[in-house]
């Protein structure tokens, strides 16, 4: 029995980091800019819709889908950036979280309008047979969805601790006024967060396309996984939305699978507050 | 404050008094509300029933040559109220309990509508049904099947659809013969989500099972909104039960089917009950991953000519689907309640009421495959009955009882 244990961690590391993937593009827009987007969820959405057209439609598979989802979402950001949240950031804290929630409705319902309620799968060999070693069986759009979460998570992580560019980011997060006194234009700073945390959740929906279903309420289910996450690993820190995803992702299937699924939720919030409490920055988050 | 309120309160008696004037004295249209669940998890499903209750009123409103045996389809409106034809009013319950309630009193006190119809999911049923009843207005809920909601002693209350206990009956008799012809059914696992409807139907299957010296020796509640069922999928591949029964939605049917297949492993037979898995869009995404899944089904496409062809074709011409079974049974329910409107002769909530006490609908006149319409004290369709379908080729074929059927039961479950 001690295989089908093993196949449970494996699942529940795979669908963690499918989680941290989902979730850094949420996690960036705040330690960026102080703004949580409600909208995140419906990001993924219309990501997924975009790999289902690309990979249908034009018969591209997730080398042509995962690009074009990563830049289609990065235009959305960066004009949600302009046309809405650089608007509301003259305003009050509550105004932000309404627009953001606002947005949210906008393309939830207009995905309604255009797609129709129907589910939508990809079809489920897409990507090839399993991997299969002895007992375990890793399901390939899984392994590829984790994979490459791993791997931009690392890579947005390095981009703002490593590079000029994140120097420069981080400077306009912490003070605005003095970073535009040393010649950095805070503005293109936040758009270029909204384009990457944008283009990032494009990456992940176009993953989670290939073996979760779309439709337009997708992001519902999604978003919350995606916030307590955030929360539990530290708003704003990268790094932080990795570990907590990959927790998340195998306490959920250990406790689901010992306990039972209807109480998996009462374990993974039960460790929520209790981080919390004892951490309320979260697990990697600045105090 | 308090003052205003009053007024507010006096305005709306008002109003309702001139609405209720002014429907007995016009008498154009009759209003009636549907609620479902146009968005949220189950909004795919809840927008085939709008379409197919759409398509009934249609059918009432306009008529159709080919369907002389249904009452009203000859598109006269409803002649015991002077030809007046009927208005549906739909709401979203946004797939909650508090949505469904707040939407039935806006229909009733501000649509003033006449009846209500809906609300797909049982545990939101219970809240809309309960809003009707406080404000005595007769609901009718053509697909809700939990066990309980005909025994809250409403009088406003009418069922038509068949109940977890007739499907749970239909169960253990195809599973015993099967059993008896070779097939391995010694364990049963119940794999439900838990909310009203998951819950009720789950534990009458466990009764009668028992009852029927059936085993049932692994029980799965869950979520239906969850993200993964992969532990669900791996606690069953740990028991590898010869039976399993998912009492599911659309989205972790979807789920459950695609995850079988990624673990590798099977049952030799699956029972489906019904709901999600009967989503055409679940069967159009998964059907392929689920052939010789067994499932129940009220409703099944006749010979050529016959009401449910006809109506089928109408479906598929308006929606581009074939009418699947909960969609037939919501279409169904709507000419249940334009039927009863017409015969009480009167948009009065009593005279309704008191025609909905008195219908009697034969087998030839209803588009699903119920035996007729026939309500007994506590409202329940005691005609109501259900077949056992089977996945094959991408689409569900009666299999049994053989005197139904239109195909050949094939075991044991192939998957994909």
């Amino acid at each position: 029995m001690s295989s089908i244990l093993l196949q449970v961690i494996v699942s529940g590391l795979l669908i963690g980091a499918v989680y941290a993937l989902f979730s850094s593009g949420l996690t960036l827009i705040w330690g960026m800019m102080n703004v949580i987007n409600f909208a995140h969820g419906d990001f993924v959405m219309l990501a997924m819709y975009t790999a289902f057209i690309v990979w249908t439609a034009f018969g591209g598979g997730p080398l042509a889908s995962v690009p074009i989802a990563a830049m289609t979402l990065a235009t959305v950001g960066i004009l949600s950036y302009f046309l809405l949240v650089r608007h509301i950031m003259k305003g009050p804290m509550l105004a932000q979280i309404l627009s953001t929630f606002g947005l949210a409705l906008l393309l939830r319902y207009s995905a309604f309008w255009y797609f129709g309620a129907n589910f939508k799968t990809l079809p489920d060999t897409i990507l090839g047979p399993p991997f299969v070693f002895g007992p375990i069986r890793i399901d390939a759009p899984r392994l590829l969805a984790g994979t490459v979460g791993l791997l931009v998570t690392l890579g947005l992580h390095l981009l703002l601790t490593r590079t000029a560019l994140g120097s420069r980011m981080l400077a306009v997060s912490e003070d605005a006024t003095a970073a535009q006194l040393m010649g950095i234009r805070p503005e293109r700073m936040q758009a270029i967060a909204w384009g990457l945390a944008a283009g990032s959740t494009g990456i992940a929906g176009a993953l989670i396309a290939a073996f979760f279903y779309t439709s337009p309420t997708v992001g519902e289910t999604l978003a919350i996984i995606a916030f307590v996450t955030v929360a539990f690993g530290g708003f704003g820190s990268v790094p932080g939305a990795l570990v907590a995803g990959l927790l998340i992702g195998v306490l959920e299937a250990l406790s689901a699978y010992l306990i039972g699924p209807v109480y998996k939720d009462v374990v993974v919030y039960a460790l929520f507050v209790l981080v919390l409490w004892t951490r309320p920055q979260g697990l990697m988050g600045k105090a | 404050m308090l003052k205003g309120t009053m007024r507010s309160a006096a305005l709306g008696a008002a109003l309702l008094a001139f609405g209720v004037v002014g429907n007995a004295a016009a008498q154009q249209t009759v209003k009636i509300g549907a609620i479902y669940p146009l968005s949220g998890n189950a909004a795919s499903a809840g927008n085939f029933s709008k379409a197919a209750i759409e398509l009934a009123v249609d059918l009432i409103n306009n008529g159709n040559p080919d369907l002389k045996d249904v009452p009203l389809a000859t598109g006269k409106g409803l002649p015991g109220l002077k030809g007046a034809k009927i208005e549906v009013v739909f709401a979203d319950n946004q797939g909650t309990p508090a949505a469904g309630q707040n939407q039935a009193l806006r229909l009733i006190t501000e649509e003033k509508v006449v009846a209500l119809i809906g609300a797909y999911q049982s545990g939101i049923t219970v809240t809309t049904s309960a809003m009707a009843e406080r404000h005595g207005i007769p609901f009718l809920t053509p697909e809700s099947v939990a066990a309980n909601l005909t025994e809250r002693g409403f009088k406003w209350f009418f069922r038509a659809t068949p109940v977890a206990g007739d499907f749970a009956r239909a169960y253990s008799a195809f599973l015993k013969e099967q059993g008896a012809a070779g097939q391995k059914i010694a364990t049963i696992a119940v794999v439900n989500e838990n909310t009203e409807y998951g819950n009720s139907v789950a534990s009458v299957i466990r009764e009668v099972f028992a009852k029927d010296g059936l085993n049932v020796t692994q029980v799965i509640p869950y979520s239906a909104n969850t993200t993964d069922v992969q532990p669900q999928v791996l606690q069953m591949k740990e028991k590898n039960p010869d039976v399993v029964i998912f009492i599911s939605y659309t989205s972790d049917a979807i789920l459950y089917a695609k995850t079988m297949k990624d673990l590798n492993w099977k049952p030799s037979i699956m029972i489906a009950d019904n709901a999600g898995f009967n989503d055409p869009s679940f069967v159009s995404t998964s059907g392929a991953l689920v052939e010789g899944l067994v499932n129940r089904s009220s409703f099944a496409v006749g010979k050529p000519g016959s009401v449910s062809a006809v109506v089928n074709e109408l479906y598929k011409k308006k929606t581009g689907n074939d009418l699947d079974d909960p969609s037939a049974r919501a279409m169904q329910g709507m000419l249940i309640m334009a039927d009863a409107i017409n015969r009480a002769g009167s948009t009065e909530p009593t005279k309704i009421q008191a025609a909905l006490k008195a219908t009697d609908l034969k087998a030839s006149q209803v588009v699903t495959g119920y035996n007729g319409v026939k309500f007994d004290e506590k409202g329940q369709n005691v005609l109501a009955s259900s077949l056992i379908t089977q996945m094959q080729g991408g689409k569900y074929v009666p299999v049994w009882p053989k005197d139904k059927a239109a195909g050949d039961l094939k075991l044991p479950y192939k998957g994909w």
